[in-house]
């Protein structure tokens, strides 16, 4: 039956224009893989959404190599689909190539920017997001010292650490923050062993709160938090789940609200910078029954009312990335 | 300058915990090359051991049952090994190399169809990991012990709170050294490593001698492995060994394929990783602040000032890498 309403549907299309044989929309993941408890499958989660609210449909395809990247993109532009997502950083060559070929579809990519007529590049304003942790993190710490656990060293890590090291600072001046970094190589993304020592470390230097922002590494960071009897905070989805009562609270990436909107818009999708900050829901924090005991109503308005500075551009967070230097951090 | 700084108790104990892996796959490794087979498919086999561990761990809800699950995986792994270099006589470093990728990738496959979780295992807790063994009186909470006097230190976090394996791993360098030094199976081991040809003329199985020394390394290596997720970690993440199978090898090197050596050589980069990730008591050491990167690199650096035959010499099995030919 659906081979037979494919068929149907794709002789119709075909009837209908020659261009646009089929106008679903495509998303294709990153390395991580569709399942990945965190970007990918949040990028997956949005993507799912938007299907079951139109009842459309959609392409999509999970790399396994980089040398896959150009020919998946070609792939689904060959078909027609449009517009054509891809979640992650690493997109932005094989893009950069392969857009102009198609100046009739639309792209998007996320976390990166690739400066075409026809793409759209989503940024999320991460700092922002690590601001508000930052600051229920020195408002739960009892000694004053708060920690941050980044994953692979590069400047986009930094800009988590940066705001969040701004938002603790704004809540607690004299707060000490000790960040560390678990590597400079891809495999600090998947080290939970060093992420567990890195914790061990930093309890014995007093921190009692630890944002962890590293990918699988995180897995032993906040697996070790919950072991000693401190907070951790979780990073891109929600993971307030994975040790109820030990994960303060999560900051959310809502890389499913950029995929979302862009398959809503279709073919109609704006080219140009998309920047996800606090005014457009694209970064937050998250509070479900996990937490709900740990964050006090006290907090939540500090919190709260921060966020509408933000949004409203009243207070500004530095971001890391604009200059690459961190006024309250020392890397 | 405070030089005392450099004996940390914090440190200390993280080199504990960060070193028994690499001292398991290091005496896995051992073994393997003493007997003549080089084995750089030591990280593919943790990786496998610490899957399954954790997986079978996670079902039936008991880490021993786990820990049987991951050595068992990590030998059929070494027996593969076997079977390409030893009987097939093939190239051993391809082998080894084939067992890394194919480990890399079975693993986070597995994981997926079998918890759909991204290719990890769920957390593991209770009797499905292995609980850290309290002295009596020793205080847990490292929040506590920072603020402890220093014997209540020593005590609470360098001796007490360890797992299992790790009190397990103090008798296995003396046994070792025994096996190699002083037993007969040591002895053969060590001539089949050398000239397999005197081995053979005397009558005994040079395949045999290989096979057992490369079972044996698939014994330590799934200990090392199910150490790793179950006993450090409370679960399996993709690539969770992280390059501590090299390590490990560069460990051998630079202990010259000795067992007391390689307990001093994997200690040693176990206390380059453990003050790597203290920054704030190095620079209290030595008063300048030095980048993590410089002793992340360092267990590498000293590996090539050994092998370029700096600090004496470091010379291999000298059958090491050959597959034994009985007749021509």
């Amino acid at each position: 039956m659906t081979l037979v309403t494919k068929f149907l549907g794709a002789s119709a299309a075909l009837a209908l224009s020659a261009g646009a044989a089929l106008a679903d929309p495509a998303i294709i993941f990153d390395l991580g893989g569709k399942f990945d408890k965190s970007f990918n499958e949040a990028a997956f989660g949005g993507a799912t959404r938007w299907a079951e609210e139109t009842g459309g449909s959609f392409a999509e395809f999970e790399i396994t190599s980089d040398a896959q990247r150009e020919q998946a993109i070609r792939r689904f532009a060959e078909d027609g689909n449009n517009p054509i997502v891809m979640a992650g950083f690493s997109w932005a060559t094989p893009l950069a190539a392969v857009a102009p070929e198609y100046p009739d579809l639309k792209f998007s990519i996320i976390d990166m920017v690739v400066d075409a007529p026809n793409v759209q590049s989503v940024v999320f304003n991460e700092h922002e997001g690590s601001y508000l942790v930052g600051m229920l993190a020195a408002m739960a710490s009892e000694d004053g010292t708060v920690g941050f656990i980044g994953g692979m060293d590069i400047p986009l890590i930094r800009k988590f650490a940066c705001g969040y090291a701004q938002g603790a600072l704004a809540v607690n001046p004299d707060a000490t923050v000790i960040a560390n970094m678990t590597g400079t190589t891809p495999a600090a993304w998947n080290d939970p062993v060093k992420g567990s020592e890195l914790t061990l470390a930093q309890i014995s230097q007093g921190a009692d709160v630890i944002y962890a922002a590293a990918g699988g590494t995180g897995v032993g960071v906040l697996q070790t938090a919950a072991d000693q009897g401190v907070y951790s905070i979780g990073v891109d989805s929600n993971q307030n789940y994975m040790h109820p009562g030990s994960v303060l609270t999560s900051m959310m990436k809502r890389v499913d609200n950029a995929v979302y909107d862009a398959f809503k818009a279709g073919a109609d999708l704006e080219a140009g910078f998309n920047v996800m900050g606090l005014s457009n829901g694209g970064v937050g924090y998250a509070l479900d029954e996990n937490n709900a005991d740990l964050i006090t109503d006290e907090m939540k308005a500090a919190v709260d009312a921060a966020s509408a500075q933000i949004a409203s551009g009243e207070l500004v967070v530095h971001d890391y990335m604009s200059d690459e230097t961190c006024p309250v951090l020392d890397f | 300058m405070d030089l005392l700084a450099f004996f940390d108790i914090a440190v200390l104990d993280g080199t504990v915990r960060l070193g028994v892996p690499l001292l398991l796959a290091c005496l896995a490794g051992l073994y393997s090359e003493r007997a003549g087979i080089f084995d750089i498919g030591l990280e593919g086999k943790m990786l496998i051991a610490a899957f399954l561990a954790a997986g079978v761990s996670f079902t039936t809800g008991s880490v021993w049952l786990g820990l049987i699950a991951g050595v068992l995986a990590s030998v059929i792994l070494s027996l593969l090994h076997g079977l390409a270099s030893i009987t097939f006589r093939g190239n051993q470093l391809i082998s080894g190399v084939a067992i890394n990728f194919f480990a890399s990738g079975i693993t986070v496959v597995a994981a997926q169809a079998w918890f759909g979780e991204g290719g990890r295992t769920p957390s593991l807790s209770g009797a499905a990991r292995f609980e850290s063994i309290q002295f009596p009186g020793a205080l847990t909470r490292i929040r506590d012990i920072a603020k402890a006097d220093l014997p209540m230190k020593v005590y609470s976090e360098l001796l007490s709170g360890h797992t299992i394996i790790v009190y397990l791993c103090i008798l296995i360098v003396p046994f070792v050294w025994w096996t190699l030094y002083r037993t007969r199976f040591g002895l053969r081991l060590r001539a089949v490593g050398e000239n397999p040809g005197a081995v053979d003329t005397a009558g005994i199985s040079v395949y045999r001698m290989r096979y057992s020394a490369v079972i044996i390394c698939g014994v330590l290596c799934g200990l090392a492995g199910a150490y790793l997720s179950t006993g450090l970690q409370a679960g399996f993440v993709r690539e969770m060994t992280a390059g501590r199978g090299y390590i490990a090898l560069a460990a051998l090197i630079f202990a010259k394929w000795r067992p007391w050596q390689a307990l001093g050589a994997t200690m040693l980069f176990g206390y380059l990783q453990a003050l790597a990730i203290r920054p704030d008591i190095l620079e209290r050491a030595i008063g300048i602040r030095v980048q993590t990167q410089v002793l992340d690199a360092l267990p590498y650096v000293l590996t090539v000032i050994v092998l370029a035959g700096f600090v004496g010499k470091a010379i291999p099995p000298r059958a090491g890498g050959e597959a034994y030919v009985k007749e021509r």
